[in-house]
């Protein structure tokens, strides 16, 4: 599977895919790991710490 | 090839987050629990007595369940990062395999571990530490000049790009990442060195079972769609 072997559109259309699981992995970090809204800091406070993301 | 990027990522994080919650809660929360002892003002440590060096486990069910969700979430979000990385470089005839993803995961962590440790350490409650918004553009920014200059290194051709690729590595550790004014930290620096180490040593391991796992359910759901097809 080769991008030589497809046509450009349906080329498009798999990085236009693999955009979206991109961004859908860097809301989910983001989220996790940095936004600091109370509740969200404190559940994942122990997390945040052992992985290493700035937390206070 | 959107079903194999997203079904690919949330196996393999979710597998690869649970062993990283479980090093973690082992190696990584005794000596966090240890050190909020001295950010709570228990136990002291500069008094110039010295303080236990005692390191113990503790269970708390509910703060445990929740580190190990969050450790799985970030971990499927990592994988989706490092799976889409991949779906790029196999659109342009790189070939997936399990062994490839071992290397995926070890550049995986360097980006998004080791790069942004070099400049601010894994730090453990209590630390001193700069401004968090500060911290946390240098700590994006970082991790994404790390991942591109490595994606250059690894897939450019010819010494230009390879150059440009460490130039974006070396960049951000050159600009430096924001430190304190004064250390004011109560916690003993040993505690602090060990906590570093082993956030570093388990997001290692985790990291280059996750480029594992992603191949591995890269390879197999390729060979799943070869046979639908």
């Amino acid at each position: 599977m080769t991008a030589l072997s497809k046509s450009a559109g349906l080329v498009r259309t798999e990085i236009l895919g693999i955009a979206a699981v991109f961004a859908l992995g860097l809301g989910i970090v983001t989220l996790a790991g940095h936004v600091q809204a109370a509740t969200l800091h404190d559940a994942a406070h122990d997390t945040r710490h052992a992985t290493g993301f700035p937390c206070h | 090839m959107f079903r194999q990027v997203l079904t690919s990522a949330l196996f393999a994080g979710f597998a690869a987050g649970l062993i990283a919650a479980a090093l973690q809660l082992v190696f990584v929360q005794p000596v966090l629990l240890a050190s909020e002892l001295y950010e709570s003002g228990e136990v002291v440590h500069f008094a110039g007595q010295g303080s236990s060096a005692h390191v113990a486990w503790a269970f708390d069910p509910v703060r445990d369940m929740l580190s190990i969700l969050f450790a799985t979430l970030i971990y499927c979000g990592y994988a989706m990062l490092l799976v889409a990385a991949m779906a790029l470089a196999a659109l342009r005839g790189v070939e997936i395999t399990p062994r490839a993803g071992l290397l995926w995961g070890i550049a995986g962590f360097v980006a998004v571990h080791l790069a942004p440790a070099f400049g601010l350490p894994p730090e453990l409650p209590g630390s001193a530490a700069a401004d968090l918004g500060a911290r946390q553009v240098w700590w994006f920014s970082t991790v994404a000049a790390t991942g591109i200059g490595l994606w250059l290194i690894a897939f450019g051709t010819g010494p230009v790009p390879r150059v440009i690729g460490a130039l974006a590595i070396l960049a951000p550790q050159v600009i430096g990442a924001p430190h304190p004014d004064t250390f004011v930290g109560p916690v003993p620096p040993e505690l602090a060195g060990l906590f570093a180490a082993r956030a570093l040593g388990v997001g290692f391991a985790a990291w280059t079972l996750l480029g594992l796992f992603a191949g591995w359910f890269w390879q197999r759901e390729a060979t799943m769609q070869a046979q639908e097809a």
